[in-house]
């Protein structure tokens, strides 16, 4: 039987990597989750998984290309190290899921196909219908419920994590959770803990995410020192379903699968999409980006469709929306896309088959998150896998992975590159702990510590949750949290203006104390959800106000945050001269904002607020270029910035 | 378009209480569904007599029809609150939408069940493919593409539970395991490294509780909100079984 306990907070696909390696190395893991593994939020990815594979490689690809496709759509911010291996272990990670059951779609051959994503030129991204994640969620838990009958995985479901819990030398020896049923709250040691817990859309009110992804467990963790990093980097998906309750993701596979958005060319045209003729309608992401056309960057696509609808080209005319038009695509790409059709239909009711979609953005994704490290290998500029410094937040013994943590993605995520960190992560993380295991601070394991030290942490949130279900307030917290998703969503999402910034600072302060006089309707001590969701609102005002606060400060555009007072102008200039010196110009200023800014921000918890500094983040595989996919100027821009880096006493010269 | 949606909610305050009911009146907002509903009635709890009470219980994560926490009764049948849209309902009952918590589990509070029996009952037919381990050992096995398309309908069960609900001889206190169980041992028997555990997985089936317990009532394919499909995957089930009887008894 396996001597050490790891605890691992969260059943989706990185919690459960993590689980299921632990368990073939012989460290028993205590599962604890919100919910059962299999209703995960990770069951909503839809698209796919990258890998370079056969056929993109004979095409010219490589894992190198996955890493700069990664890195540019990343727009530098990632760290290059953990990125660079993700990209090289993927492939296997693909390999691993196959093996393990995924029913990823196939070729007559009996191979796995693949279908192109975003940000990319090469079909990398593998797939299960339009339901990936599902299907890599299950194959994942059924090995942890293997492990499970082997004794090597106790599961907590339906368990709320309230926190870490630290010795006086701030070691993570344990956490404390609460059992939603029955409400007792407990300590359970740990020689290490892993937070797997996912995203926080829920802070934005409507998004893609799912209920449980309010971003609360983050907010425990960076409540009691682990510092967030990059919070303001929040990826806004180009195309989903506005909804009363939610907005549900339109993936990314649809334009994969070759899908066109376009709005109608003639402001306010209200006839039905069908009746508009082939040259009335605008494809503007073809138009403007040629090469990537409708598969350009989230961030970008996101941005594009914003703009046409803010000038007045909306497809529809009660609010902002463009058109997803599937209807010429083959009954065969039609088939591999099944999956979030059957959504469309069944949440709007008409038939995406023959119908364009109306979509619109909506939050998705947190390329921030908690900031934690790696070791790096000086030979191939990637991992030394087995180090326990691989995850590790700035709390011994304390790791973060998958959504949660903030290393793979820098200021963009690629499409189908998510899936693939999570699972990464995972893995890398597990892999550090035979080691880490075997010199534990001050070679003292969490089970020989006194059992006085976990009671009174257990005691501690007892009175504090004793203490919320007395609260008797006016303040309605469910009208407070739709309070404010709004406001983050109007104020902190596609465009962001430092004035605005500054408003919501203020109005998250304002409902912060507002939060101290909140009312709890319902004050049982019997499976409480409501008591669950006023703690986690209490959180994700916390983590609001440092997603704002990095917002803030960042006076630059990177990736998904735009600044329109701060974007570089591109060049625009007919004659050739004017162009190259306008392009001369552009690049100046990128060099001088790579400078500057390109930087992890790192956000550390004070009651006053965040305290945010900022670290230099490794981009020794790929220097920073500008990234233009394909825009006009483009081909200008990237010369001249060629010359600069071939000529540098030249190019300052000028 | 309606002004109101009346709400009446079969709320229960924990394992061995009673059962009550209550009434909500609710603002109808165009395209709503069953869990907007709850969440309205979370953000103001007052009943259509005017009086306070607490927000019900419930189970919800992705509101989109993939995780199937949200299974409950509504209208007395069973399906997934969020992808069930009061517009639909009112097609069946004008005047009103009744919400009650499955039958077939122990009811913790108003509408959320404890559905853990389906997760102990994967364990008995050992879903999962028993892979050498998790360092890089290649790729799996090649699979047609027809075989996939025979598979990845049965992938898509998301352990809601509608078929067990659904199910005139699935009880709460005998052993049957239930249609999606049946349904999942036929995928991991079909793919070639799980068919390793056959023997073990129709030995369950052929125990008490097992697949000779299912009256044929076909309701688990009508209910499905994924479409599995539960009868073929059960006559799939049976032929497997009678195979292995006739194996056992020539092998003995
Ligand atoms: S909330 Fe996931 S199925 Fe309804």
């Amino acid at each position: 039987m396996a001597k050490h306990r790891v605890v691992v907070i969260g059943g989706g696909l990185a919690g459960l990597s993590a689980a299921m390696k632990m368990a073939e190395l012989n460290i028993h893991t205590d599962l604890v989750s919100l919910v059962p593994a299999r209703r995960s939020h990770s069951v909503c990815a839809q698209g796919g998984i990258n890998s370079v594979n056969q056929v993109t490689r004979q095409l010219g690809d490589s894992e190198w290309n996955h890493f700069d496709d990664t890195v540019y759509g990343g727009d530098f911010l990632n760290e290059q190290p953990p990125a660079r291996d993700m990209c090289y272990w993927a492939p296997r990670i693909v390999d691993l899921l196959d093996r393990i059951g995924v029913t990823f779609n196939r070729l007559p051959e009996g191979d796995r196909d693949a279908r192109r994503f975003g940000g990319t030129l090469y079909p990398r991204t593998a797939f299960a219908g339009a339901t990936t994640g599902q299907q890599m969620l299950y194959g994942l838990d059924e090995q942890v419920r293997r492990w499970e009958v082997a004794g090597l995985v106790t599961r907590y479901d339906f368990y709320d994590f309230l926190g870490p819990i630290l010795d006086d030398k701030g070691n993570c020896r344990g956490v404390t959770v609460q059992d939603l049923y029955s409400m007792k709250i407990r300590a359970l040691p740990a020689d290490a803990v892993m937070l797997a817990t996912g995203g926080l859309g829920v802070i934005f009110g409507k998004s893609t995410n799912s209920t449980i992804c309010t971003g609360a467990a983050t907010a425990r963790a960076y409540k009691v020192g682990v510092k967030y990093a990059n919070p303001e980097f929040i990826q806004v998906h180009p195309t989903a379903i506005p909804g009363t309750d939610k907005h549900r993701l339109m993936s990314e596979s649809a334009r994969g699968e070759g899908g066109r958005v376009w709005v109608p060319r003639k402001k306010g045209d209200t006839r039905p999409p069908e009746s508009i003729p082939e040259q009335e309608r605008w494809y503007f992401l073809e138009e403007k980006y040629p090469t990537y056309g409708n598969l350009v960057p989230r961030d970008i696509a996101t941005r594009e469709i914003f703009w046409v609808c803010r000038e007045g080209y909306s497809a529809s005319p009660v609010n902002y929306a463009a058109y997803l038009d599937l209807t010429h695509l083959s009954a065969e790409r039609i088939e591999k896309l099944e999956g979030i059709l059957e959504i469309y239909e069944k949440f709007v009711g008409t038939d995406p088959r023959k119908t364009p979609m109306l979509i619109f953005p909506a939050v998705h994704y947190s390329m921030g998150g908690l900031w934690c490290d790696y070791q790096k290998d000086t030979q191939t500029g990637g991992l030394v896998i087995g180090s326990p410094r691989n995850q590790v937040t700035n709390i011994p013994g304390l790791y973060a992975i998958g959504e949660g943590d903030y290393q793979y993605h820098g200021a963009n995520r690629l499409g189908a590159n998510s899936l693939l960190s999570c699972i990464f992560a995972g893995l890398v993380a597990a892999e550090g702990m035979p080691q880490w295991l075997k010199h534990l601070p001050g070679n003292t394991d969490a089970a020989s510590l006194p059992q006085t030290f976990f009671d009174s942490e257990a005691r501690r949130h007892q009175q504090a949750y004793e203490q919320l279900l007395r609260a008797s307030g006016k303040v309605n917290p469910f009208a407070l949290h739709m309070e404010l998703g709004t406001e983050m969503t109007k104020y902190c999402t596609v465009v962001r203006h430092n004035n605005e910034l500054q408003t919501l600072i203020d109005e998250i302060g304002d409902m912060t104390e507002r939060y101290k006089q909140v009312g709890l309707p319902d004050t049982g001590n019997w499976t409480n959800q409501t008591v669950r969701f006023v703690r986690e609102l209490g959180d994700m005002l916390v983590l609001a106000r440092a997603i704002a606060q990095g917002a803030l400060q960042r006076d630059e555009c990177r990736g998904a945050h735009y600044k329109p007072q701060f974007a570089l102008p591109g060049p625009t200039a007919d004659d050739p001269a004017e162009l190259h010196r306008q392009a001369q110009e552009y690049c100046k200023a990128f060099r001088a904002q790579t400078a500057q800014w390109l930087k992890t921000t790192i956000a550390e918890y004070t009651p006053e607020g965040p305290k945010v500094s900022y670290k230099p983040i490794d981009t020794s595989l790929i220097p920073p270029r500008p990234r233009t996919y394909g825009l006009k100027g483009a081909a200008i821009i990237e010369r001249v910035w060629r010359e600069m880096q071939t000529k540098p006493a030249v190019a300052s010269a000028e | 378009m309606p002004e109101y949606v009346t709400v009446r909610v079969k709320r229960q305050d924990g394992l061995d209480s009673p059962s009550y009911w209550e009434t909500f009146r609710i603002a109808y907002q165009p395209r709503m569904n069953v869990t907007t509903c709850l969440q309205q009635i979370a953000l103001n709890p007052v009943t259509l007599e005017g009086r306070k009470t607490t927000p019900v219980a419930y189970d919800a994560a992705c509101l989109e029809e993939v995780c199937g926490s949200c299974t409950m009764n509504i209208n007395g049948s069973v399906r997934q609150a969020c992808s069930t849209l009061v517009e639909a309902l009112r097609k069946e009952n004008p005047n009103e939408i009744t919400l009650e918590p499955m039958t077939k589990y122990p009811v913790m509070r108003d509408l959320a069940v404890d559905r853990s029996r389906m997760f102990r009952d994967l364990k008995r037919i050992k879903a999962w493919i028993p892979v050498d381990g998790y360092y890089d050992l290649g790729p799996g096995p090649r699979i047609s593409p027809k075989l996939q398309h025979q598979l990845y309908p049965y992938s898509r069960c998301m352990t809601c539970g509608c078929c067990t609900e659904a199910c005139p001889q699935y009880t709460k206190d005998n052993r049957f395991i239930g249609a999606f169980a049946i349904s999942l041992t036929v995928l991991f028997n079909s793919h070639p490294t799980g068919a390793v555990l056959k023997e073990d997985r129709l030995k369950e089936l052929m125990e008490p509780g097992g697949i000779s317990e299912c009256g044929q009532a076909q309701n688990c394919l009508r209910v499905c909100p994924k479409s599995v499909p539960n009868v073929t995957g059960i006559a799939q089930g049976y032929r497997q079984v009678t195979a292995q009887w006739f194996k056992n008894l020539f092998s003995r």
